[in-house]
């Protein structure tokens, strides 16, 4: 019997959990802040789903109820995109080492 | 047009892109370039997507118009927002994540054919299912984030409303969301699917109003996580393995920051979730209104102190961020430096609205953070410190979680200020903090305490230092 690609997704899906739950447990904390921010950026590859979503329309018209919706999530995702990495990066722009020569 | 097993592959380096953005945080040195992975990601997941549609016509230019008006927004927020205000701004963009998997899986709910999900009110069962707790979840994100995001703003009161019968109602909704994804998968009902996500709002909503101001570094962890869940959900939905592996990574990180801050706390996650602490306490602390003498002293004093010092530590906590007083802090810090002082900050998990808080501040007003330690790792130098510096923090430095069982901060992993030769705290007021609870530090032979505002008073400090 095959198996069905649900099992393999789920096997990703779980895996994950696991890089996710050692990765996160060696990030430092002074740096939690911008972790909540770059996993807010990356969560909105969401993106993905919403591009399809707005370009699945029939070739009568471009928008329908669906694409709409896809049109309206690829915007939210965008926000999150630009606005979750650009502040990651000013945030880590600003964490210094001690100048040596005082 | 490019195959499904291609795309895959390349949604697959996505996502250990966005492995290696996270890895990437273990140290100051490497973030810069784990953001620059995560960028990278995020790219190819984007472009991969439009190759594999392979549809360019007048559709793709939309999409694009779309991402630039989204980008130009984000954009512009990220540069404008100023530090002290990051956790409304985590908060407003988890609900963005949560309200655009909303969307996606109404979306994919209304016209599967495009997902190849099946045919509109033919959709395969799996999907359903995937579907639609993508849109439960995501419901609740974004219902929860709106909430959080009003409180920490300040629009919103910040003290917990509990009413009558609030735990059963809760109850009941989150069984009633069960309920309709088991109809919703078996009629495949368009309205069920509304009716799924109207309840998922309302729940979102009712489980953030119970939680108190300072239990909102919790709450924002834990939102993180929902939104990761949420993305995950829609992923299986999709099949996207980009999705999916994001999903994971996010919904595990915040669940550990979630754990990190309620152990910082001593409570437990569900202690922290049916909410209402702060509310009930405040009575309990009118007992103790008998008059008790402190010690207050003024800048003179403090800049004295510090200046017949060898060594200083700061404890920053929230009331730092809302005075804004972290730059004028640096500004004495420096003066004391100058002075052949030795200054470090000692940071309490949980002190902020969100976890890292102080720490991003302190690095906004260009402190080094090789200066800025962690409670385990400074807690045992307090007692060779000659000045313990408390500015805005009162509750992780109140000994009474150390000494007294009856607290209801008791256990409470606190930074040992006590055991400095004096403390300096820096308050408004006498007012019991957040917990409700007096802090001894106040009353102590060796504390004086400086009643003003945090900038105000660092500030003149430094003039007479």
């Amino acid at each position: 019997m095959e198996i069905d690609p649900f099992i393999f997704r789920l096997s990703i899906f779980i895996l994950s959990i696991f890089i996710g739950y050692y990765v996160v447990w060696s990030v430092t904390p002074s740096l939690h802040t911008p972790l909540m921010s770059v996993t807010n950026a990356i969560s909105s590859v969401i993106i993905v789903g919403a591009i399809i979503a707005g370009l699945a329309s029939n070739s009568e018209s471009i928008f329908n109820i669906s694409s709409i919706f896809g049109f309206l999530a690829i915007s939210l995702a965008a926000i999150n995109i630009f606005g979750g990495f650009l502040v990651t990066q000013r945030m880590l722009a600003m964490y210094k080492k001690k100048k040596k020569d005082k | 047009m490019i195959s499904a097993n291609l795309s895959a592959l390349f949604y697959l380096v996505s996502g250990v892109l966005f492995i290696l953005a996270l890895r990437g945080l273990s140290s100051p040195e490497t973030s810069r370039q784990g953001n620059l992975f995560g960028i990278l990601g995020m790219i190819i997941a984007i472009t991969v997507t439009f190759f594999s549609i392979g549809n360019f016509s007048t559709g793709l230019i939309l999409v694009l118009i779309f991402i630039t008006l989204g980008g130009s927004l984000g954009a512009f927020i990220a540069y404008k927002i100023p530090m002290t205000a990051m956790p409304e701004l985590v908060a407003g963009f988890h609900s963005l994540v949560g309200l655009a998997a909303v969307f996606v899986a109404i979306s994919a709910f209304l016209n599967p054919n495009a997902f190849n999900l099946g045919s509109p009110g033919n959709i395969k069962l799996g999907s359903l299912i995937e579907m639609s707790i993508g849109a439960a979840v995501g419901a609740i994100t974004f219902s929860g984030s709106i909430i959080a995001f009003l409180k920490l703003q300040g629009i919103m009161s910040g003290s917990p409303i509990t009413f009558k019968g609030q735990h059963p109602l809760n109850g009941l909704i989150l069984v009633s969301i069960v309920m309709l994804i088991f109809l919703l998968c078996k009629t495949q009902s368009t309205n069920l699917f509304w009716a799924l996500l109207i309840v998922s709002f309302l729940i979102g909503f009712l489980i953030i109003i119970p939680i108190g101001g300072a239990d909102m570094p919790v709450v924002i962890s834990m939102l993180n996580s929902y939104s990761g869940w949420a993305a995950a959900g829609i992923g299986f939905t999709l099949e996207n393995t980009a999705l999916i592996i994001t999903g994971a990574l996010v919904g595990s990180s915040g669940a550990i920051l979630s754990y990190i801050m309620c152990k910082g706390m001593n409570r437990s996650f569900f202690n922290v979730i049916l909410g209402g602490f702060g509310a009930t306490d405040q009575s309990s602390s009118s007992r103790n209104k008998e008059q008790r003498p402190v010690k207050s002293g003024n800048a003179d004093d403090a800049a004295f102190l510090m200046k017949n010092a060898s060594s200083v530590i700061i404890v920053p906590g929230y009331g730092m961020a809302v005075a804004q007083a972290q730059h004028a802090l640096r500004e004495m810090v420096d003066t004391l430096k100058k002075n052949d002082i030795k200054v470090s900050y000692a940071i309490h998990p949980v002190a902020g609205r969100m976890p890292g808080h102080m720490n991003v501040l302190l690095a906004e007003a260009n402190v080094p953070y090789d200066e800025v330690f962690e409670l385990e790792e400074i807690n045992n130098d307090f007692a060779n410190a000659d000045v313990a510096f408390v500015i805005g923090a009162n509750d992780v430095t109140n000994p009474v979680a150390k000494t007294d069982p009856q607290s209801p901060i008791y256990g409470m992993p606190v930074l040992d200020v006590e055991k400095c030769k004096s403390v300096l705290f820096v308050k408004r007021s006498l007012s019991p903090g957040y917990a409700g609870i007096d802090n001894d530090l106040f009353y102590k032979e060796n504390t004086l305490m400086l009643f003003a505002d945090a900038k105000k008073m660092t500030e003149d400090i430094t003039k007479n230092l």
